[in-house]
């Protein structure tokens, strides 16, 4: 452990820290543009020039020089304050400071910088350097003239999204950035760069102009678009959401978020239920809460069987799952009917943060890269960073880093090739991911089990099984209790009279053609246009939640905005519901029912990861036949506010389906 | 003056085959195993002896450079030579006639230091427009391959190596050595930061050391002839000989072997017939290639040429590219080419060189017609203080260098055009 001295204050600095990190852990503010910490450094803006004894008598770049033993720095002297004067300055000389017309204004470094560390007035008299605009997809818009060449977004693209498709062309003062033949940037982390970009140059294109920062309400909540529970913060202003940004979280999402996650916000707005609606005559009828209520009530025999959907959060599921009063729980919509004696069994266990530290991952039937795109970085960065192996078993697609395909065929789990059982045998990490897309399979859940215990997967200090799920309810739902053994179509065969459809738009409601379905959700999605009685409901952003993600951790998000129109939060209607049944829920409160909740499943009451411990149930391990094809068909449109979302249905036609889209001045 | 005995190089004027017949009739390859026998250290030792400083404009001890690499290479992270022959600093021209001329020295020079600091192969990385020259080069390696020169068993010295010819593309920053890791990585050619130095982490992150042609091709002589020879030549600290590559108004512009520390008027005045139209015609003098600042006249007669020499007189030998300008120079237009040129060349990866070159310049073309005010002189100072010293590499200095020179010893020339121009301008209103 190094000791320095900045300004003075000595301290003591982590061995291989950098002099920008001492200067920081001395609380000393250095400006930068190009560095950023989850990046590769580049230490190309020099902006963070500080002034270190013993070394050149010239200001050092201090995000890219080590610290060392008795290193005496200095952040205040004359010529630091003359360098970052000087950078500055060329820095500004051919950004065209057109801070009003640009979206980054109000939350953009070099704006602040520019006041902190400039020297005020510039001294450039000549003609500023213009830059064409360049096409990077639906959802990054550029203006390239107010690039200052950091390229952040260059080292984003390679490090994080794992893609090349974002660099550097020219050199001198002619270098712009660009993606590949100027086509759309083909990640489902695109996003990100709109972030990591210090000036207005990558913007958000759905977010144009629509508000500045200042005016807007910020709420901490969390994504449902898939099951990674991305930490995101709800920028409002009014009633409507008009931007998701990432929370640092580094367990879950580190600072990213998917493309989805940001951007399917403006289909909150579309297609959204609004009013109790009941079908008469074949016809659905906008009625009131009474008339809906009663609708029912006609049917309520006592108990009825609840059907949760992929987005929807815990209190909603205990609440219909208290009023339903029966075991007919199913939230695995598409027909998964995988064991769930033992929730370890199906979880994550390995954890988001601790598969980077696997040395050897076998993928069985998952297409990480749509299914959980910020644990495919994790697997990413673990394979480029670390060295880890990838081999996978199901047909191929581009993950983004180099996997081993061993074919579609599931006999390979029982019978491992060589070079996979090597691997495995050399690992001190070894894990395996099995996605939804082989659990669909008959043994499949058995015979991965009897991998990782064939494979000893799971050893002191490290649980390599993992389940990767990637609907936002799914572990909430199986902690709920929501898993029917057998699932949804054994379900069926009961044939329940009386059906709650908890925002469930995945069904197969040919199934319950006898059943009288009551829809409780937020969009005129697949279920609303099957249901007999519709009860509008809040969709994420417009309640308080418990979700639990896929590695099992314990999450709430608060409410951003109200419910449109007559929609009320989901716990509201079923309390409310629950008078008129004659069957009154026992809490007024939110508080309450997150108290009823916890008495009922205590994990649920505690913020954090869920403990499962480690039991492996007895399951048939017999496998044979192919992996036909991965459940995620389109990544943009996985659920009813997706499909709402005009930016994701723009995402889904140019990215998933190729078709083009010409530039308005085209 | 430097006897023709004392000449390393024998063939620099093309008078004379390139082709290895001819280089080994000239003395080349002559016992080449028999030099490595002596072992990597001790070869270390007597170029460290011959105070050798490197060719290529720095003029970092070559020895020492070589000591920095690993001793103990392991077959996954090799040792590398990279040969710097990206020779594009304006006036600049002695890589190119060692290459066209005598590249035999140059590649057994790979193979000597190669061996010296434990390198697997040699990269010699030729500036992408000398095209008949990387031909020859080629053609060169081709002929030390088939000889066994180079290869398994190199020159049966027992020591296996490879000599690669890469082609640039033509920009001059790939002459930069990180750079130059860089570009043969097939990236972008653009510095890395320092540390970690390339004898740490180079080319595919192993050990390597990158050298000038000259520094190269001139061990097997020294190790043949003993350092105390080489070091007979020069003053203390700048030893050898060197090749001066004469440019510019001289009556007969030239690249000529000569001692080391040669008075500069000698040095004109042996080789090149003098200055065009006499001595008293001499306006300044760029004594190292276009990234050193120049000398004015009177401050330039009695330099000793060398490292130090040049130094005192605020400027630099750089690769030793003296560039002679007569009283008919315009000085203003001459360094704002200059700055146009590094404009150009600057890669672009850091913000001072980025921003600044295209601002000096311009401000430059300004003060060569004279339309500017004389108060933007010491802004123009200002900003060249601004890009010095702030950069990753050392581009950002050579494109501040000549300008600060000029301001330097040319003001009133500066401040006269700033003038006649303003009065123009009133007289026209």
């Amino acid at each position: 452990m190094p000791k320095v001295t900045v300004d003075g204050l000595e301290i003591e600095v982590p061995a291989g820290a950098t002099v920008l990190q001492a200067c920081e852990l001395a609380g000393k503010e250095i400006p930068r543009f190009c560095y950023h910490e989850r990046l590769s450094i580049a230490g190309n803006c020099r902006m963070c020039l500080v002034e270190v004894a013993p070394g050149p008598p010239k200001p050092q770049a201090s995000c890219a020089l080590p610290a060392t033993e008795g290193q005496i720095i200095k952040t205040d002297s004359p010529m630091v304050k003359k360098a970052r004067e000087g950078v500055m300055e060329f820095l500004l000389i051919n950004h065209p400071l057109d801070c009003p017309i640009c979206d980054q204004g109000g939350e953009c470094d070099l704006q602040d910088q520019s006041v902190a560390y400039g020297r005020g007035a510039s001294r450039y008299d000549e003609n500023k350097r213009a830059v064409t605009e360049k096409y990077m997809g639906p959802i990054v818009k550029t203006v390239m003239t107010r690039c200052i060449q950091c390229t952040r977004c260059v080292r984003f693209a390679e490090e994080v999204a794992g893609i090349e498709e974002i660099g550097a062309i020219g050199r001198g003062e002619n270098m712009q950035i660009t993606s590949y033949l100027e086509r759309a940037v083909t990640s489902e982390l695109s996003g990100n760069v709109v972030d990591l970009c210090p000036v207005g140059a990558l913007t958000s294109k759905p977010y144009a102009f629509e508000a500045r920062p200042w005016e807007l309400k910020k709420t901490p909540s969390i994504d449902v678009m898939d099951a990674v529970g991305t930490n995101i913060r709800l920028d409002s202003r009014g009633r409507a959401v008009l931007r998701a940004l990432p929370r640092i979280n580094d367990d879950v999402n580190e600072e990213w978020a998917s493309d989805k996650t940001r951007h399917a916000v403006d289909g909150l707005t579309h297609r959204r239920l609004d009013k109790p609606y009941v079908r008469k005559d074949g016809k659905l009828v906008a009625v009131s809460w009474a008339e809906a209520f009663d609708a029912v009530k006609a049917h309520w025999s006592g108990e009825a069987a609840v059907l949760a959907g992929d987005q929807v959060d815990c209190e909603t599921m205990f609440a219909a799952r208290e009023l339903a009063g029966s075991a007919m729980l199913e939230g695995r919509q598409t027909g998964l009917a995988y064991d769930t004696s033992s929730l370890s069994a199906v979880n994550f266990n390995t954890t988001i943060a601790g598969i980077e530290n696997a040395d050897v991952i076998l993928l069985v039937g998952s297409d990480l890269r749509r299914e959980a795109a910020l644990v495919n970085t994790r697997v990413q960065k673990a394979v480029r960073k670390k060295g880890a192996k990838v081999f996978a078993i199901g047909p191929v697609t581009d993950l983004t880093y180099k996997v081993e395909w061993l074919g579609d065929d599931l006999s390979a789990l029982t019978k491992a090739s060589k070079a996979l059982a090597d691997a495995l045998k050399a690992a001190e990490r070894p894990a395996i991911i099995v996605g939804g897309g082989a659990l669909r399979y008959e043994g499949v859940h058995g015979a991965a089990l009897a991998f990782a215990k064939k494979y000893k997967l799971v050893r002191d200090g490290w649980n390599g099984f993992n389940v990767l799920h990637f609907a936002a309810a799914r572990m909430g739902g199986l902690m709920l209790g929501y898993a029917y053994d057998g699932g949804i179509k054994a379900l069926a065969k009961k044939k329940p009279k009386l059906a709650f459809f908890l925002g469930a738009d995945e069904v197969d409601y040919s199934l319950f053609a006898k059943t009288f379905k009551v829809y409780v959700g937020h969009h005129g999605d697949q279920g609303a246009h099957h249901a007999d009685v519709i009860l509008p409901g809040a969709a994420y952003s417009e309640k308080s939640g418990t979700y639990v993600n896929l590695e099992g951790r314990v999450q709430r998000g608060e409410r951003a905005i109200f419910p449109p129109g007559d929609a009320r939060e989901d716990w509201a209607i079923f309390r409310a519901l629950s008078d008129v049944l004659g069957k009154r829920l026992p809490f007024d409160s939110l508080d309450a029912l997150h108290a009823e909740m916890a008495k009922a499943v205590p994990a649920l009451g505690v913020e954090g990861l869920a403990n499962y411990g480690w039991s492996e149930p007895k399951l048939p391990a017999m496998v044979s036949g192919k992996i036909a094809d991965y459940p995620i068909k389109d990544f943009y449109l996985t659920n009813a506010i997706c499909r709402a979302s005009e930016t994701m249905q723009r995402c889904s036609a140019e990215l998933v389906h190729g078709e083009e889209f010409l530039e308005a001045a085209e | 003056m430097l006897q023709d005995k004392d000449r390393i190089f024998t063939n620099l004027y093309g008078y004379q085959d390139f082709g290895l017949k001819a280089a080994q009739k000239r003395g080349d390859w002559d016992k080449t195993a028999a030099l490595m026998k002596v072992g990597q250290d001790a070869i270390i030792e007597e170029v460290k002896a011959s105070g050798l400083r490197g060719r290529g404009g720095a003029g970092f001890p070559t020895g020492m450079k070589w000591s920095f690499m690993p001793k103990a290479p392991t077959p996954e992270r090799p040792n590398f030579l990279v040969i710097n022959a990206d020779e594009s600093e304006p006036g600049s021209c002695k890589d190119r006639e060692i290459i066209r001329h005598d590249p035999h020295k140059l590649i057994e020079g790979a193979l000597i230091a190669g061996f010296a600091m434990r390198a697997r192969a040699a990269y010699i990385y030729i500036r992408g427009e000398y095209i008949f020259e990387a031909k020859v080069l080629e053609k060169a390696v081709a002929e030390a391959y088939a000889a066994g020169l180079l290869g398994k068993n190199a020159a049966k010295s027992g020591y296996d190596f490879d000599v690669f010819v890469h082609r640039g593309a033509g920009a001059y920053i790939c002459g930069e050595e990180t750079a130059m890791i860089e570009s043969l990585e097939g990236k972008k050619g653009q510095p890395r930061l320092k540390p970690p130095f390339p004898a740490g982490a180079g080319l595919y992150g192993c050990p390597t050391t990158v050298n000038n042609v000259e520094s190269i091709a001139v061990v097997p002589t020294i190790l043949r002839r003993g350092a105390a020879w080489f070091k007979s030549f020069g003053r203390e600290n700048n030893h050898g000989t060197k090749l001066f590559q004469i440019s510019g108004h001289v009556e007969k512009p030239c690249v000529v072997e000569e001692s080391m520390s040669i008075p500069f008027r000698e040095l004109i005045e042996k080789h090149c017939g003098g200055v065009r139209g006499g001595w008293d015609n001499l306006l300044a003098v760029i004594p190292g290639g276009s990234s050193v600042p120049l000398v004015p006249a009177a401050m330039m007669m009695d330099v000793p040429m060398d490292f130090d020499g040049c130094k005192e007189v605020g400027s630099g030998l750089g690769t030793a590219a003296v560039i002679v300008m007569d009283k008919s120079t315009d000085i203003v237009r001459a360094i704002s080419r200059l700055s146009y040129f590094y404009k150009h060349e600057s890669c672009g990866q850091c913000t001072p060189c980025r921003e600044g070159t295209g601002w000096m310049w311009r401000v430059m073309e300004r003060m060569r017609t004279g339309d500017a005010a004389a108060s933007e002189i010491d802004m123009l100072y200002e900003v060249t203080k601004q890009v010095e010293g702030h950069t990753i590499c050392a581009l950002g200095d050579a494109a501040a260098w000549p300008i600060q020179g000029l301001i330097k010893h040319f003001r009133p020339e500066m401040e006269r055009r700033i003038a006649e121009r303003g009065a123009m301008l009133e007289a026209a209103e």
